[in-house]
Formats: C-alpha cells, sequence, structure tokens
C-alpha cells in the first residue's frame, strides 16, 4: 500500500506543480506570488504557440486516423491469418518502432526523404507531409499491438459461425470483427493522436522550415527555462486529456456491459435449448 | 422510424459493400488478380508490409550507405556513394572513415558506456519502484484495480515534453524542492539538483515508470493464487513463495518491462537536454549535435549504425516476447 502512495505521489506531483503554478502571478514559476490567469491571457497572445498547436492538431488527427487504418490491417494479418510468408518480417517491422530510439528513426526518416527527393522529386521539401509520414508510421505499431492483442482475446469462432452462415471476409470483417474490436480502435486512435501530438525527437528531424510543431516551439523556449506560459499550456492539455480520457472509459465500460449482457442473453438461450433437448 | 420496406442506413452500407466486393471478386480483374495470388488477404497484409518496408527498413539502409559516405558542404551535406569515374567506370567509394572517428575519438566510445550505463541503472530503478506498484495493484480488488490503473496510464497520455519540463520547476535551486528544504530550516544553501546525472535518472525513471508497471501487472494480475496456497500448504512463509513461485513466474512481465525502459532510454535526447548537464556524454544528445550543430551527416548517420548494432538484439528478444505475449501464430 505505502508502495502505491509513494509511487503515485512521485507520478502525480510534478503534474499538480504544474497545474499550481500556471496560476501563479510571479514570473518565477517557483515561487508563490498571488493567483492570476493572466499566463493564459499571454498564451492565447502567443500567435506562435497558436500556430504550431494547431499544425500539431492537424498532423495528429490525419496520422492517428491513417495509422489506425494501417495498424488494424497489421493487426488482423499478425492474429488472424496463421503463418504466411514474410509473416516474422512483418511482425519485426511493426513492433521495432515501440522501442527503437526516436533519434534514429528521426534520421532514418529524414535520410529516406532527402533521398526521395532526389531520385523522384517527392516528397517536395519537408513539412508537414513527411511529418505525418513519420507520425503515421511510429504511431501505426502501437495501434497494432492494441489491436492484435483484442484480436487474440476474443474468440475466433464467432467470426467463424459467420464464415459458415455463408458471409464473405469482407463481410464477416465489418459486420463481426470491426464491432468487437471498436473500442481497441478507438483508444488505439486516441494513442496515435497523443504520440504525434507528442513528438519532439522526429518531427524536429522531419520538419522544414515553416513547418514548427507545437513540442518544437516548447522546447526551444524551454531550453531557456522555466515559463508561466507553457505552464498555462501543460494545464489546458492536461484538462482536455482528462475529459478525453474520461470520456472513452465511460463510452467503453457502457459498451463492455452491453457485450457481457449480450453474451449472457446467447449463453441463457444456449442452456434452454440443451435443457428442452434432453427432455424430448 | 423503420417502416416497411425501408432498410436501415448501416444495413444498406453493408450491402454496398458486399455488393461492391463481390463485384470485384467475380469480375475478371478479381480472376486475374487471383491468379497473381492477390487474394484479399494478400492484399491487407501487403499494404502496411510494403508501408513498413518503405518507411521503416529502406531508411536504415539508406543511414547505413551514408554513413560510408564523405562529408561535405553542400545540400544535402554528403557525397554520393556510386560516382562515374570515367565514363564507364563505376565507381563506389566506400570511407569507413567515420567509423574510424568513432573508435579513435574516445568522446563517441564514452557516450555509448555512459549511456548503456545510465539506461540500465533507470531501468534497475524503475523494476524497484514499478514491481511493488504493479503487484499492488495486481493484487487490489477489482473495482479499485481499475481506477489505479487508470491512475497509471494517465500522465502517459499528457505530454511527455511537458512532464520533463514540470521537474525544471522541483529540481531547480529556487525550485520546488530547495524551496521548501531552506523554509524547513533543513539546508542554508540550496542543492544544485538540476543539470546533475541524478536529475537526469530522477527524469527517466519518472518518464518510462508506466511502461515498466503495466506489463508486469499484465503479468501478476494472470497468475494463478492457488500456487500461492500451495506453496503456504507446503510449508512456505509469504515471503520465500514470493521468491520461489511470484517472482519466478513473473519473469516474462519482468523482461517485457525492462527491454520497453531500456532499449529508448539509451537513446533518450530530450531528458539529459532538459535535465542534464550539459557536458554529459549521452549517445543520443552526441547524436542530435552531429546532426543539427555540425551538420554532419555521415557521422551521425554512423553514430546511429552502431546503436543500432547494439540495440538489435534486446530489439529482437522484445519482439520475440511481444508476439508470444499477444497470442503469436494462430493455429
Amino acid at each position: 500500500m505505502l508502495a502505491l502512495v509513494l509511487g503515485f505521489a512521485f507520478l502525480y506531483i510534478p503534474i499538480v506543480s504544474l497545474v499550481v503554478f500556471s496560476f501563479n502571478e510571479s514570473r518565477l514559476v517557483t515561487v508563490w506570488g498571488g493567483f492570476s490567469t493572466k499566463w493564459y491571457g499571454a498564451l492565447l497572445d502567443n500567435q506562435q504557440i497558436i500556430g504550431a498547436a494547431l499544425l500539431s492538431l492537424k498532423i495528429a488527427a490525419i496520422a492517428a486516423t491513417a495509422a489506425v487504418v494501417l495498424g488494424t490491417l497489421t493487426g488482423m494479418a499478425l492474429a488472424r491469418f496463421g503463418p504466411f510468408r514474410g509473416r516474422t518480417l512483418l511482425s519485426g517491422m511493426a513492433t521495432a518502432p515501440l522501442v527503437m530510439p526516436e533519434v534514429i528513426t528521426g534520421l532514418s526518416l529524414l535520410l529516406l526523404f532527402v533521398t526521395l527527393e532526389q531520385l523522384i522529386g517527392w516528397p517536395e521539401g519537408r513539412g508537414m507531409t513527411t511529418i505525418i509520414l513519420a507520425h503515421v508510421t511510429f504511431a501505426m505499431a502501437f495501434v497494432t499491438v492494441v489491436v492484435q492483442s483484442r484480436l487474440a482475446q476474443f474468440d475466433e469462432s464467432l467470426e467463424e459461425a459467420a464464415q459458415d452462415l455463408g458471409a464473405r471476409p469482407a463481410k464477416v470483417f465489418f459486420l463481426v470483427t470491426l464491432p468487437i474490436i471498436f473500442p481497441a480502435l478507438l483508444s488505439g486512435w486516441l494513442l496515435a493522436f497523443t504520440l504525434s501530438l507528442d513528438d519532439l525527437v522526429i518531427a524536429s528531424f522531419v520538419a522544414g522550415p515553416g513547418s514548427s510543431t507545437l513540442p518544437m516551439v516548447v522546447f526551444s523556449k524551454v531550453r531557456l527555462g522555466v515559463s508561466p506560459d507553457i505552464n498555462a499550456l501543460a494545464t489546458i492539455l492536461i484538462v482536455i486529456v482528462a475529459i478525453g480520457v474520461g470520456v472513452a472509459g465511460v463510452v467503453m465500460s457502457r459498451q463492455q456491459k452491453i457485450r457481457d449482457r449480450d453474451a449472457q442473453m446467447a449463453l441463457a438461450a444456449n442452456q434452454q435449448m440443451i435443457d428442452s433437448l434432453k427432455k424430448g | 422510424m423503420t417502416g416497411p420496406g425501408v432498410v436501415p442506413l448501416g444495413q444498406r452500407i453493408n450491402f454496398w459493400i458486399e455488393d461492391g466486393l463481390g463485384a470485384i471478386v467475380r469480375s475478371p480483374v478479381g480472376s486475374r488478380l487471383r491468379r497473381w495470388g492477390l487474394t484479399g488477404k494478400a492484399l491487407v497484409a501487403s499494404v502496411p508490409f510494403f508501408w513498413l518496408l518503405l518507411f521503416f527498413l529502406i531508411p536504415f539502409v539508406i543511414v547505413l550507405k551514408i554513413s560510408f559516405s564523405d562529408s561535405v558542404i553542400a545540400m544535402p551535406p554528403y557525397q554520393p556513394l556510386f560516382g562515374w569515374a570515367s565514363e564507364k567506370v563505376l565507381e563506389i567509394k566506400l570511407n569507413f572513415g567515420n567509423f574510424a572517428f568513432l573508435v579513435e575519438d574516445n568522446l563517441y566510445i564514452k557516450a555509448y558506456l555512459n549511456s548503456i550505463f545510465v539506461a540500465a541503472v533507470s531501468t534497475l530503478l524503475c523494476l524497484l519502484i514499478g514491481y511493488p506498484m504493479a503487484y499492488a495493484i495486481a493484487r487490489s480488488n477489482p473495482a479499485t484495480r481499475n481506477v489505479l490503473l487508470l491512475l497509471v496510464i494517465l500522465p502517459f497520455w499528457t505530454s511527455f515534453l511537458l512532464r520533463v519540463y514540470a521537474w525544471i520547476g522541483i529540481l531547480k535551486n529556487n525550485g520546488l524542492i530547495n524551496n521548501t528544504l531552506l523554509s524547513l530550516g533543513l539546508i542554508d544553501q540550496p542543492i544544485q539538483m538540476l543539470q546533475t546525472d541524478f536529475a537526469v535518472y530522477v527524469g527517466i525513471v519518472y518518464s518510462y515508470l508506466p511502461f515498466m508497471i503495466l506489463p508486469l501487472y499484465a503479468n501478476l494480475e494472470k497468475m494463478d493464487l492457488t500456487l500461492l496456497e500451495a506453496a503456504a500448504d507446503l510449508g512456505c512463509r509469504p515471503w520465500q513463495a514470493f521468491l520461489k513461485v511470484t517472482l519466478p513466474l513473473s519473469l516474462p512481465g519482468i523482461i517485457a518491462g525492462c527491454l520497453l525502459v531500456f532499449i529508448p532510454a539509451v537513446g533518450e535526447f530530450v531528458i539529459p537536454a532538459l535535465l542534464g548537464d550539459p557536458g554529459m556524454l549521452m549517445i543520443g544528445k552526441v547524436l542530435w549535435t552531429e546532426f543539427f550543430n555540425n551538420r554532419d551527416w555521415p557521422v551521425a548517420s554512423a553514430v546511429a549504425i552502431a546503436l543500432l548494432l547494439f540495440l538489435v538484439i534486446p530489439i529482437m528478444f522484445f519482439q520475440r516476447a511481444q508476439d508470444a505475449e499477444s497470442g503469436g501464430v494462430h493455429k
């Protein structure tokens, strides 16, 4: 119990201190000078930060959506297709980005983009497109893990039953598999979105002039020391995340309840049928 | 509002999908695709396969190539590896100089060794803090378990960069810790904590702790508790049962957690850049400096290749464990 209290204190004290000092009147972030919301105003007036935030949100939304599509395909292939040629390579390429140091991923993608531009003239220069391509690639690994473990959890016999009843594989996927793994896709999307929004190192390598993302702007500001408007920014992000995670949690637990009820009803009906067969 | 003859939209979309796909499968195009071995399954697997081939594997080949080329002041700042020496002679200029440079200048070797040491110590600290937490969560009752788990995951959803930034305010000379200690009269002068190795350890352990707790929890939660009862019946004391039963059984979780912390921590850049001493040698920082400050892409590539060679075995270990964990190949 003590371990939990100390551990959670360690995890949360920095976050709480970020929020508390965002309301500090004084510029010295850690000396309390009275309550004030002026840093929020300063933040909203900072065109550079607002522009970077909008760019980051756009990149994250596009990258997360593409990562969910590619990650779902990878998860399906790894969890459902049995052994096939290239499976080991696919599984290796899909899991390695989870642990690959970001400096290596960033450098290698930049060199790829430079080489491609020399060879075929695409992508033209570096900017939003190259950042999105890089983010899709490393975020899809996380989506793959989430989808794959969800697929491993649920019973394949549901899909087999649908197939036995004459549904084509594509129909089975859209009517049976997709609804069941939907919570995994939702959390995968949120995860990919957060990872993209948060990435500094990879984006720094593949960004071009004029495409500074929010973490890049924050990093260059923070390197010079603490500044209270960054605390205000952190507080806003924390509130958004807390709301997002809360809503996602409620949606998922509700869906889980509906699924559990359906499964129980199906089991009960099954039992009734067996009983009546035994009697008859 | 579903009257007779009105098909709900969801169902209609399903019909469209089915009809559309069916038409493609039955069409001459479909049979030609099948003849090439392009079934639906192959298509599904090949899209991410080629994506990862292009954006994950080929880039490493390019890094390898550029690590052998000469640095020049140009854009891009390296010499091509292949050149036409005369009209018909293809010349390949392999330059091992960048690697020789890494070995000769002991700055790089020191940076590698230091990164590995820092990552190993941080991993151990994560394990020592994370194991008791994962254990307590796995053994708590199911209702609180979900809340505790959410509390572990929640910091991970908030910006990593900003959470590292929070430690600057806590550790600096007029920061939270020093101010508290000074006002309590425990110290007369602030203790230098920011820009020390200590701050880097705190930053890494803090940022990577959830990565340690989650696989440990997943493992401990699955454990069959009757094994502990059996051990108790056979006369084991609780701590003996822990050492002889729980700990060995949780080894896969320990390995997964340690790899998840250790591998990225070796190449960590942000934490030493923000919290560490400017002179602290970490290989991620060296690579960053070579690339952004010195604009020496070939040396940066050589640094990356050397780091990758060191990490390839732990990464393969991790991949194996990950695949086994998520069900592996279904029969």
